[in-house]
C-alpha cells in the first residue's frame, strides 16, 4: 500500500512549495503591497516561522497539519480549515455530477460504438471522442453559458444556490458547470469503453455465451461489459484528477464557492495559508480517490485480492 | 503497458523498417489529417505578418466589437483589434510554450526515467516515489500553484508546464528502457566492454525512443491546453501580447455584445489540440503493429 507514503509526500511537497519560492513569501507579499513597515515584515516572518531553521518549521507544520490546523487567512483572518470544510461539498458535488454525466454518456456511447463497429454510430462516436478530447473545458463552459444562458435563457449563467435552500435551484446552477467538466471526461470514457469492449467481444467465452443462446443484451452486459470494466475504472479514476483540477477553472467561470475558487482567490491575493490548505485538500482528495479506485478492482474482478 | 509493447515492437530498427514506418505514417488517415492541421496552425503563426494587414496589439476604438465581415473574418474585440489577426499571432505563444515545455520535460523526464530504468535499485525506488507524489497533484493545480509562487510570464509558464509533465515522461522513459535493457544486443554491448553511458546512448535509447515520441506528441496537445487554461486565469503571458486563453477570458466579458472574440481563439485551440491528438494516435499506430483498435 503506497498511499500513506504518497500522502506524506504530498504534505511535504506543499510545505516545500511555499518555502522554496525565490526570496520568500514575505518578499512576494511586499512585492504585491508595494512596501511594508519593517515591523510588519518581521511580524509576517514570525507568522510563517521563516526566521526559524527549516527542520523546526517542518516539525511545527506537521504537528499543525496533523491536528487539522491549517492556519488563518492573511486577508480575512478566518481559519482556513473550517472554510475548506464549508466549501468542500460544492466541489464534491461539481466533481460527482461531472463524473455522473461522463459515465451516463460515455458508457452507452462506448458500448454502441463497439457493437456497431465500422458503421455510422461508430464514426459519430469517434468524432465525439476526438472533439471532446480537444476542446478546453473552460471554453466549453463559456460556449454553454452563451447558448443555454444568454441565447436561450434556460439556465442561469453563474452563481450558486445551496441544496438546503432549493434543490431545483441548486441543480439548475450546477448543470452547466458539471456539463463543462463531464462532456470532456465522457469523451475519454467513450474511447476506453469502446476499445476495451472490442477486445473482450473477441474472446472465446463471448462466443460460448452466444452459442448457448443467451440474449445479446445478456452477453454484452453480463459477460462482456463486466470484464471490460477494469481499464474503464482505471481511466475514469485517473481522469478524476483532471476533473478535480478542472474544478479550479470551472468554479471561477461559474462563480461557484468551492475549494478550487478559494485556491485561486488565495493565489491572486498571495494568501499563502489559503493556497497551502486548498492545494493540500485537493491533492489529498485525489490520492484518496485513487486508493478507492484500487479497492474497486477487487469488487469488479474477484480474482484480484489484496494482502 | 503500451510503452513496453511499442519499445519491444520497434527494437532492432533497420533503415528498411524506418522507411516502412514513414510509409505507414503517411498512409495513416489520422496522422495525415493531424499533420495537415498542425502544418496549417504553424504556417498561420509563423506567416502571420504576411497573412493579415492588421496589428495584433494596436487598438482601434471605432471598430470595437464589430461582427465578422469580409475585412475582419472573426470580427473585432473590445478594443477594436482584429480577432483573426490576434488568433494568428496568439498561436506563436501557444505553440512556443507547448514545444519548449514538452522538450524540457522530455529532456528532464527522459533522462531521469532512462537512468532510473537502467540502473534500478535505490535510484529507481526514489524516482518512482517522487513521481507518485508529483502525480498526486492534479496537473493544472500544480501548474497554478507553481505560478502563484514563480509569478506569471512566458518562461515561468514553460517551466511550470515542463515540471508537471516531467513525472509522466520519466515513467514512460523508464518503462521503455526496462523493456529493452535485457535484450541480447544490450548484453553483447556490455560484454565487449562498452560503458554504461555508451550502452544507454548507442544501444538502449535509439530502441526505446518510440514511446517517448508518441508521449511527446500527445503531451504537446495537453501542454497547449494547459497554457490556454493558465492564460485564461491570467497566469500566463501578460497582455497586450495575445494568447488564446487570455483572448477567451477577454471575450467572455463581452459575450452579451459579440461572441466572436471568445469563439475564434477557442476554435484555434481545438484545431491545434485535435491536430496533435490525431498525429500522436497516428504515430502510435504506425509504430505499434499490435494496435489496431483504438
Amino acid at each position: 500500500m503506497l498511499t500513506l507514503p504518497t500522502v506524506l509526500g504530498v504534505v511535504v511537497a506543499v510545505f516545500l512549495l511555499i518555502r522554496l519560492v525565490p526570496g520568500d513569501v514575505v518578499t512576494q507579499l511586499i512585492g504585491l503591497e508595494g512596501s511594508l513597515p519593517r515591523g510588519r515584515v518581521e511580524e509576517l516572518k514570525e507568522l510563517f516561522g521563516l526566521n526559524r531553521p527549516l527542520h523546526v518549521q517542518f516539525g511545527e507544520y506537521m504537528s499543525k497539519v496533523a491536528r487539522g490546523n491549517l492556519g488563518k487567512s492573511l486577508r480575512t483572518g478566518r481559519p482556513v480549515g473550517p472554510e475548506l470544510v464549508r466549501r468542500f461539498p460544492v466541489t464534491v458535488q461539481l466533481a460527482t455530477m461531472g463524473l455522473a454525466i461522463a459515465i451516463a454518456i460515455g458508457v452507452p456511447v462506448g458500448i454502441l460504438a463497439a457493437l456497431r463497429r465500422g458503421r455510422i454510430a461508430d464514426y459519430v462516436a469517434t468524432a465525439f471522442v476526438l472533439l471532446g478530447l480537444s476542446v478546453p473545458s473552460f471554453w466549453l463552459g463559456v460556449l454553454l453559458i452563451l447558448l443555454f444562458a444568454l441565447r436561450l435563457g434556460w439556465l442561469p449563467p453563474t452563481g450558486y444556490i445551496s441544496p438546503a435552500e432549493s434543490v431545483a435551484g441548486n441543480i439548475q446552477h450546477m448543470l452547466l458547470p458539471a456539463l463543462s467538466l463531464g462532456l470532456v471526461l465522457a469523451a475519454a470514457s467513450t474511447r476506453i469503453v469502446r476499445s476495451s469492449l472490442l477486445e473482450v467481444l473477441g474472446r472465446q467465452y463471448i462466443r460460448t455465451a452466444r452459442a448457448k443462446g443467451l440474449w445479446e443484451s445478456a452477453v454484452v452486459l453480463r459477460h462482456a461489459l463486466r470484464n471490460a470494466l477494469i481499464p474503464v475504472v482505471t481511466v475514469i479514476g485517473l481522469q478524476f484528477g483532471t476533473l478535480l483540477g478542472g474544478t479550479v477553472i470551472i468554479e471561477q467561470i461559474f462563480a461557484l464557492p468551492g475549494i478550487g475558487r478559494y485556491a485561486l482567490e488565495g493565489i491572486n491575493l498571495r494568501d499563502y495559508p489559503v493556497v497551502q490548505g486548498a492545494v493540500l485538500a485537493i491533492a489529498l482528495s485525489f490520492t484518496l480517490v485513487n486508493l478507492f479506485v484500487d479497492m474497486c478492482y477487487g469488487f469488479i474482478d474477484p480474482r484480484i485480492r489484496y494482502e | 503497458m503500451a510503452s513496453s509493447t511499442l519499445a519491444s515492437a520497434t527494437s532492432n530498427w533497420t533503415p528498411g523498417r524506418r522507411a516502412g514506418l514513414r510509409t505507414r505514417l503517411v498512409r495513416h488517415p489520422s496522422a495525415r489529417i493531424g499533420g495537415v492541421l498542425i502544418a496549417m496552425v504553424f504556417f498561420g503563426a509563423v506567416m502571420a505578418p504576411f497573412l493579415t494587414p492588421y496589428d495584433p496589439i494596436q487598438i482601434a476604438p471605432p471598430q470595437r466589437l464589430q461582427q465578422p465581415s469580409r475585412t475582419h473574418w472573426l470580427g473585432n474585440d473590445l478594443y477594436g483589434r482584429d480577432t483573426f489577426t490576434r488568433v494568428l499571432y496568439g498561436g506563436r505563444i501557444s505553440l512556443a510554450v507547448g514545444v519548449l515545455s514538452v522538450s524540457l520535460a522530455l529532456l528532464l523526464g527522459g533522462s531521469i526515467g532512462a537512468a532510473s530504468g537502467y540502473w534500478g535499485g535505490w535510484l529507481d525506488s526514489t524516482v518512482m516515489r517522487l513521481s507518485d507524489i508529483l502525480l498526486a497533484f492534479p496537473a493544472i493545480l500544480l501548474a497554478i500553484s507553481l505560478l502563484a509562487f514563480l509569478g506569471g510570464g512566458f518562461w515561468n509558464v514553460v517551466l511550470a508546464i515542463a515540471i508537471i509533465y516531467t513525472a509522466p515522461m520519466a515513467r514512460v522513459a523508464r518503462a521503455a528502457v526496462i523493456s529493452v535493457r535485457h535484450e541480447e544486443y544490450v548484453d553483447a554491448a556490455g560484454a565487449v566492454g562498452a560503458g554504461d553511458a555508451r550502452v544507454l546512448r548507442k544501444h538502449i535509447l535509439p530502441n526505446a525512443i518510440a514511446p517517448l515520441v508518441v508521449e511527446s506528441t500527445l503531451r504537446l496537445a495537453l501542454a497547449i491546453l494547459a497554457e490556454a487554461a493558465l492564460s485564461f486565469l491570467g497566469l500566463g503571458t501578460q497582455p497586450p501580447a495575445p494568447t488564446w486563453g487570455q483572448m477567451i477570458a477577454e471575450g467572455r466579458s463581452v459575450m452579451t455584445f459579440s461572441s466572436w472574440p471568445a469563439i475564434g481563439p477557442g476554435l484555434a485551440i481545438t484545431i491545434t489540440v485535435l491536430g496533435f491528438n490525431l498525429l500522436g494516435d497516428g504515430i502510435r499506430d504506425a509504430l505499434d503493429p499490435h494496435v489496431h483498435d483504438s
